[in-house]
């Protein structure tokens, strides 16, 4: 048969610049979601220092009493909507259709359009700083009716949210049809890599809670904007509906922010211990648990209103322990006895068993409806959810970035940066977290911009202070050894950590089309099978 | 890429946009669900309704009333559940390849779509009360406001399908927008009825 080679590379050739603003192929927008989400990372991370700094010492006056109800609640909103929850979906760009052997997302074009509502999203989310009245500063709860007596820096607040909230909404769907459609032959839903599996109960639940978040957050406006009633009594409404409705996606969005966490660990830790991961059915179904029980059990952060039905919501809070033990148990079992390499990666993950743990611990206490009583609104809670979200989640990040940079980029990051950077990242974490416990039992609200210093918290806040700054140093090895790693050639082989799925089967990077040729799937450890056989209890019925 | 040819063998059924489509929807539910607990939330408070006694003295002297008439909505509601029953006709036109069925379904969906949007906005203007004027207004014109703006989402879905019908791009085996398009009119359709089962008739 006669042909004509085109020349693929004068075909598709165009500036770089352009490349980037307009592709749709999955890896770089993957790149993209890391970058930007990495950026806000770093502006959230220097508004927590300022929070730090003003609670450093009692009576402290370094910034005003409404400049750091902006400073806090732009924190938390940039650490959740603008970096942990599309963190993910940076890495489940990239990863999910090599881990199942596809060769794109299902939809390409939508997933450009689901990564460039993020930027946006954050210029008009800091924008608010610009406005009369200065950005949002209702925390990131916006209970009203607080929300509803602040300026346009709150309007622009909700806009923001809402598109994060279609960014995340669409992308869901689109992995969802991705996973449920695009798998390689033999990748049975039961062969998918638990980073997928992960990222699949997330994109259930961001697809079916977001939506109700955006109806909350278009009745706040409503009622900011239009003289609503929603959550004004004086009109008939209800302030506790907005809490209702917040947290009815926010609950399960803790998931959402976790779930892949958990999933990147459980890549990381069979790999590094050489052994499969231990009860990966038994994860699988965990995950699902979560997410299911993740819709039952929102009233908790209620408690206190008294206007939720406590029993109920006490009971099902501490059935998701049972889940999440399990959990614990699977990677447990996986390093009993495993060869384990204590590899930047690996300490990133074994970071996150520990420190997650301590989080699931002080978060079951909070659960228990009598002891959250005494601890609503108290530091107790703000070190909980940094326990999880940056004892969990972040150190997820940071182990996915070791574990995946190779993929990525082609090169692999130093060691000894690496472990530097976790050795400073978890001491200052721990010195920044683990007193707020204290000073929470001690009655310490959250949220308050100073306090007396006939509190005796001076000691408790400044150990903190000191802590937070010890986290910023631990950035400065990771950022030198990303530049020094830019530096240096694309070295990497197709799989330099002797992985187990299939990303691993194709070229670091992988090249546009992601794979030339895919190893016969019979586990779920497609590439164990491909160095050592698969075992005959493996193969797949032809 | 033989591998890939294979992949999309391999599922048969479905395909990749039928199936996002339906995710979409299921959102989409769940938005209207948002703003109806908000709804059965301020009705369970109210000690009764419509909250008359929230109007204050002045807005009653200026002749706010939280009534709403039935006829008009209920012709609006017959316009709107018949569209469905057409565009539906003229899904199964072109299952069998009819495509000047298909082009008259979804010339008079449009057009009844487009009546019930307008008959909708009629109504608004004819209204004693607005949306500042207590919960009962703020529920009334969010629900019905964000259904009336999908209507409109839908007519224009409708539109773009209509044009490229009448452009000969669909046939027996290949009208997926078609589907996709009478199954996002059909939900609207169904969200409607919830609202004026429960904003006209229930209240």
């Amino acid at each position: 048969m006669a042909s004509i080679a085109i020349p693929r590379h004068v075909a598709y050739e165009r500036p770089a610049i352009l490349d980037w603003l307009t592709t749709v192929d999955h890896k770089k927008l993957g790149i993209l979601y890391l970058y930007v989400t990495m950026f806000f990372f770093a502006v959230g991370g220097v508004l927590a220092l300022l929070v730090r700094t003003q609670l450093a010492v009692a009576d402290n006056n370094f910034v005003s009493n409404h400049t750091y109800n902006q400073i806090f609640t732009m924190h938390a909103s940039a650490m959740l909507f603008l970096f942990i929850i599309p963190v993910w979906a940076g890495f489940g760009n990239y990863m999910v259709p090599l881990q199942i052997g596809a060769n794109d997302m299902a939809f390409p074009r939508i997933n450009a359009m689901s990564f460039w509502l993020v930027p946006p999203a954050g210029l008009i989310m800091f924008g608010g700083f610009l406005v009369d009245g200065g950005s949002a500063a209702a925390g990131w709860t916006a209970y009203s009716p607080l929300a509803k007596t602040l300026g346009t820096g709150m309007d622009m607040w909700i806009i923001a949210v809402l598109l994060i909230g279609i960014s995340s909404t669409v992308g869901a769907a689109n992995f969802l049809v991705t996973m449920f459609r695009m798998r390689a032959p033999g990748m049975t839903m039961f062969r998918m890599p638990i980073f997928c599996w992960t990222m699949l109960v997330t994109s259930f639940l961001q697809l079916l809670a977001t939506p109700v978040l955006a109806a909350g957050l278009v009745m706040l406006f409503i009622d900011r904007n239009f003289g609503g009633s929603f959550f004004d009594p004086n009109g008939g409404g209800n302030v506790i509906l907005w809490q209702n409705v917040f947290w009815f996606y926010s609950h399960p969005a803790v998931y959402i922010m976790i779930l892949p966490g958990m999933g990147i660990v459980s890549e990381i830790l069979p790999v590094f211990a050489r052994k499969p991961l231990f009860g990966y059915k038994a994860f699988v179904f965990a995950t699902m648990g979560i997410g299911g029980l993740g819709f039952s059990v929102w009233a908790h952060h209620m408690f206190t209103t008294g206007a939720v039905l406590k029993p109920f919501f006490g009971f099902m809070t501490a059935l998701i322990g049972i889940p999440t033990g399990v959990k614990i148990f699977n990677w447990l079992g996986t390093l009993w006895r495993g060869s384990i390499s204590f590899t930047s990666p690996m300490l990133f993950a074994l970071g996150f068993v520990s420190m997650f743990l301590i989080g699931g611990i002080n978060g079951t206490f909070s659960a228990a409806v009598p002891v959250d009583f005494a601890i609503h609104d108290t530091y107790f809670v703000v070190a909980h959810i940094h326990y999880v979200l940056f004892g969990g989640s972040v150190f997820a990040v940071f182990g996915g970035l070791y574990y995946w940079f190779p993929k990525i980029w082609g090169r692999k990051l130093n060691e000894k940066l690496g472990v530097l950077h976790f050795t400073l990242m978890i001491i200052g974490f721990n010195l920044t977290f683990f007193p707020m416990h204290l000073l929470g039992l001690d009655g310490m609200p959250r949220r308050i911009a100073t306090y007396s210093s006939a509190n005796d918290w001076d000691l408790l806040n400044s150990i903190a202070t000191v802590g937070a700054f010890l986290i910023a140093v631990s950035m400065i090895p990771f950022i030198v050894n990303c530049v020094m790693t830019f530096m240096k050639p694309k070295d990497q082989p197709n799989d330099p950590w002797e992985g187990n799925t299939l990303e691993w089967a194709t070229a670091s990077p992988p090249p546009v089309h992601n794979f030339d040729e895919l190893p016969e799937i019979h586990s779920e450890r497609p590439l164990f099978d491909l160095r050592h056989g698969a075992p005959a209890s493996h193969q797949a019925p032809r | 890429m033989a591998v890939h040819a294979a992949v999309h063998k391999q599922n048969e059924g479905m395909s990749n946009g039928m199936l996002g489509f339906i995710l979409f929807i299921a959102s989409e539910v769940m938005f209207f669900g948002g703003l109806f607990a908000a709804y059965f939330i301020a009705r369970a408070d109210a000690p009764s309704w419509p909250p008359e006694e929230m109007l204050s003295p002045e807005k009653i002297a200026s002749g706010v009333k939280l009534e709403l008439e039935l006829a008009l909505p209920a012709v609006a509601t017959v316009v709107l559940v018949s569209s469905s029953f057409v565009i539906q006709w003229g899904v199964i036109q072109i299952r069998k390849g009819n495509r000047s069925g298909l082009i008259w379904a979804l010339f008079i969906t449009l057009i009844m779509g487009l009546t019930f949007l307008s008959m909708q906005m009629y109504d608004y203007s004819q209204l004693p009360f607005r949306a500042s004027d207590t919960i009962y207004g703020t529920t009334f014109f969010t629900l019905t406001g964000f259904h009336g703006a999908h209507v409109a989402g839908g007519a224009i879905f409708i539109f773009v399908c209509l044009a490229r019908s009448l452009g000969g791009q669909f046939s027996a085996e290949h009208h997926e927008a078609i589907e996709a398009c009478s199954m996002y009119w059909h939900f609207v359709d169904v969200v409607w009825i919830a609202l004026f089962t429960t904003l006209y008739i229930v209240g």
